[in-house]
């Protein structure tokens, strides 16, 4: 593998860019491997990533339905922040902000993360206790968390509506100013890179058909392109979690959902961090070429489609023009949608499973971007150790039976509403 | 938008409905002992299939009755609906 820099670029500009190498190679499937990690997004390429590094894992396949980064990667809104209230919720994704500080040297790929900060707007006394509440929480885990004022607030986004007979006047907020947002597809591209350049094999265009097991142990997998041995199994698939629970004959805590976001044409910079509208479900930020990047609510139906209605984009919009009046004039570029693995507790599950060698990586909601790194360097060490490491600990499959959920948003079970 | 048939009052635009999810899941009955196990599947575990899909839904802004209808996930077509005490 060539390291990129800024040397190489000028050697390469000798030979017209003509000659750089693949980022990663588009081998054959081998007939056996130590691990097959099956879904080739940001998780599955992290947890194959941190599987060659931190464990020494190579002889590893990542099986690819379609192509890598094709899925949630991206097509998330690329928030990335860690301001939870809950332990176990911020203790793992404040593990995954220093990965992600990191990233770019450490992958040689250029990730853009911008720790730009965010703001959750708080529109009533009672959500600016919960804030309080919540921002405390955060600090005590040694996340930078910052309870703003409505003049504080105004001074970070003036352009917002301030005036006085608005439904829902903004009365403060909670900011987390070391969150920000990076390249998505980057992120993907760069473990994919990595890994690859450590032996683990890339193969795209292979379906999952079915799964091979012997006394309630994993023994291999079949695809599209042959049948594969391996006793070690982690599913990274997001919305397509249940397609293949079902030929595994497991019902799991988890639906999938359709959510839409999308994007105006470019403008000058004019938002500089995240902000998310705390009387709805809205977020908004700035991209690097001045789009405004926007999502919202889900469609509010199971749904495989990867594409949602006009409706769900009207009702989230008429949330961003009551915060964000200038919004009403701009025009929509993109609209774009992708199916999410809801959890009934808002809350991942990063587990085994009772097959052994079937490992559990879903859940996301949808937060599942900004965790990418802490998801695949915990997963890794959850497959390579056959156990799972404390900063997962909480994201069991049992925890439902058990009753201790990390229900962060208290919003219960109906997964389309949360 | 979808538009959705009520069993009721024929068919209707989505935003008069409210889901209800996996119409499948029944509640175990009252006067037996129920197993953690069946409970934790009555309140947590849910069909989510790729395809045909049988879901509640409530005709909220309408007659307000439950329904149950059996719709693709992929191109949301609905095939049919249904009161609830009749079969699907």
């Amino acid at each position: 593998m060539n390291k990129y820099s800024i040397f190489s670029i000028i050697k390469n500009a000798f030979s017209n860019h003509q000659n750089w190498s693949l980022a990663w190679k588009d081998p054959t499937p081998k007939k056996e491997y130590d691990v097959v990690i099956i879904g080739g997004g940001g998780h599955g390429l992290a947890t194959a990533y941190y599987l060659a590094k931190e464990h020494k894992i190579t002889n590893v396949a990542i099986i690819e339905k379609g192509w890598i980064g094709g899925g949630n990667i991206g097509r998330n809104t690329t928030i990335i922040r860690s301001n939870f209230m809950y332990d176990e919720n911020a203790k793992f994704n404040e593990f995954g902000m220093n990965l992600w500080r990191n990233m770019s040297q450490e992958l040689n790929f250029n990730v853009m993360f911008s720790p730009r900060g965010i703001v959750n707007l708080a529109h009533s006394d009672a959500q600016m206790n919960a804030y309080a509440r919540r921002g405390n929480s955060m600090r005590l885990n040694g996340i930078d968390a910052v309870l703003l004022n409505r003049d504080e607030i105004k001074k970070m986004i003036p352009m917002a509506d301030f005036s006085e007979d608005v439904r829902y006047p903004i009365f403060g907020g909670l900011a987390q100013p070391s969150a920000g947002t990076a390249r998505h597809d980057a992120v993907a591209w760069g473990y994919a890179r990595q890994a690859d350049s450590m032996g683990v094999d890339i193969i795209q265009n292979c379906e999952v058909t079915g799964f091979d097991m012997s006394g309630g142990k994993i023994t291999g997998l079949r695809t599209s392109r042959g049948d594969i041995k391996t006793k070690k199994i982690g599913l990274c698939v997001a919305g397509s979690t249940n397609v293949l629970a079902e030929k595994l004959n497991i019902t799991l805590p988890i639906e999938t959902h359709l959510l839409q976001a999308c994007v105006s044409e470019p403008v000058k910079p004019i938002l500089d961090g995240v902000v998310t509208f705390g009387a709805g479900h809205f977020y908004i930020s700035q991209s690097d070429k001045g789009e405004m990047v926007m999502g919202g609510d889900l469609d509010g139906y199971n749904s495989y489609a990867q594409k949602g209605n006009l409706p769900t984009i009207q009702h989230v919009l008429s949330g961003g023009v009551a915060l964000f009046p200038f919004l009403s004039r701009l025009k929509m570029l993109r609209t774009w949608g992708g199916i999410m693995d809801m959890s009934m507790d808002g809350s991942p599950i990063i587990d085994k499973t009772h097959i052994e060698g079937l490992y559990l990586n879903c859940g996301w909601c949808y937060g599942g971007f900004k965790s990418v790194p802490s998801s695949g360097w915990t997963f890794a060490h959850t497959i390579a150790q056959d156990r799972v490491h404390e900063l997962n600990s909480g994201f069991s499959l049992s925890r439902f039976s058990k009753g201790y959920l990390l229900d962060e948003k208290g919003l219960g079970t109906k997964t389309w509403i949360s | 938008m979808l538009n959705i048939k009520c069993p009721y009052c024929g068919e209707r635009a989505q935003k008069e409905f409210a889901y209800g999810g996996d119409g499948t899941i029944k509640r175990p009955e009252l006067d037996k002992s129920v197993t953690d196990k069946e409970w934790d599947a009555f309140v947590y575990e849910r069909k989510s299939p790729r395809g045909k899909h049988v879901e509640f839904w409530h005709h909220i802004f309408g007659c307000r009755q439950w329904f149950r209808a059996q719709r693709d996930t992929v191109t949301h077509e609905i095939f049919k609906t249904v009161k609830l005490d009749e079969e699907i």
